[in-house]
């Protein structure tokens, strides 16, 4: 249950009635009852944490995104220090892992994974969704990123490169993705409303105000 | 512990399957890339798996490899990259 680190646990698993708990459950409501047992933090500091951690969704990248669209300081700003970048809009990174955006433009083309495990940038984007965890994205994207991206509907021609970027220790990566055309004019909520999970993934691109 | 590594310096990921919380992938050991970010100083991860301080901290880079130099038989563009956070203790100098 208690999804509190940033490694692979499903907090949106089927309801479980009547199913065995796994060796991991186990071992997870060991050590977490050893844990409030000693006071290393207690049973509410947890639940306001997952409760803090659930809260994050793709929702909130989206209004970091829509910003750097729209205000060309903010963007350098998240570009080079994006800590302080997001701070200053109010998101609370804590104790997070360090992030790093990465700019998608029309000659570069950044997807990340986490080979490893499920690396994610939680503090924008919340829970990875299920195919983000799955061995098959994780396995294939790093060796056939053009085949990949064009089962997500994606395709690039050969002029754009692709940077497939594993994020495999400290940093966590959010993608940047280029404001789409037609979009002159729109406001941050507006711009906000087009940029999807996916394409802060850069396994798609924003919505096109167009369709 | 300071940085030994350039950005753009060429450099070679270390070989071998030390047991433990290795966060190097295996696709990548003994692939040769490029430094493409200085990320800073870290704890030591394959030590704080193991309820060590993770101390000294080491640098961690962000390299990148040519997807052609990684899999030899990579069917994408020639100039597509694939990139990951490698501490400097599994790096040498190309």
């Amino acid at each position: 249950m208690a999804d509190h680190h940033d490694h692979d646990h499903d907090d949106h698993a089927p309801i479980e009635e009547g199913k065995a708990p796994t060796e991991f459950d186990l071992l997870e409501q060991a050590i977490r009852e050893l844990l409030i047992e000693k006071e290393i933090f207690s049973a509410d500091d947890l639940r306001r944490q997952v409760d803090k951690t659930d809260s994050v969704s793709p929702a909130d990248g989206a209004k970091v995104v829509a910003k750097a669209w729209s205000d060309t300081e903010f963007k350098a700003q998240l570009l080079s220090d994006p800590k302080s970048a997001i701070e200053g809009l109010g998101y609370d990174v804590g104790p997070a892992p360090n992030l790093v955006v990465l700019e998608n433009t029309a000659t570069l083309h950044h997807v990340v994974v986490c080979t490893l495990c499920s690396c994610y940038p939680r503090v924008l984007l919340g829970p990875p969704p299920d195919w983000y965890k799955s061995k098959q994205y994780r396995g294939r994207v790093v060796i056939d990123p053009r085949g990949v991206l064009n089962e997500f509907g994606t395709q690039l021609s050969d002029a754009v490169e692709i940077k497939v970027v594993d994020s495999t220790a400290d940093m966590r990566y959010l993608v940047l993705p280029p404001r789409p055309a037609g979009t002159e004019g729109m406001n941050e909520e507006q711009l906000a409303a087009l940029v999807t999970r996916d394409c802060m993934v850069g396994v798609t691109f924003p919505d096109s105000p167009v369709n | 512990m300071s940085a030994s590594f350039k950005v753009g310096q060429r450099v070679l990921v270390k070989e071998g399957d030390p047991p433990g919380h290795i966060r190097t992938p295996f696709f990548l050991r003994g692939k040769p890339g490029t430094i493409e970010t200085i990320h800073g100083e870290f704890r030591n991860p394959e030590e704080l798996a193991y309820g060590k301080d993770g101390l000294p901290k080491k640098p961690l880079y962000l390299v990148r490899f040519l997807q052609k130099d990684v899999w030899p038989d990579y069917g994408g563009a020639p100039s597509d990259t694939v990139c990951a956070d490698i501490y400097e203790h599994w790096l040498d100098a190309d």
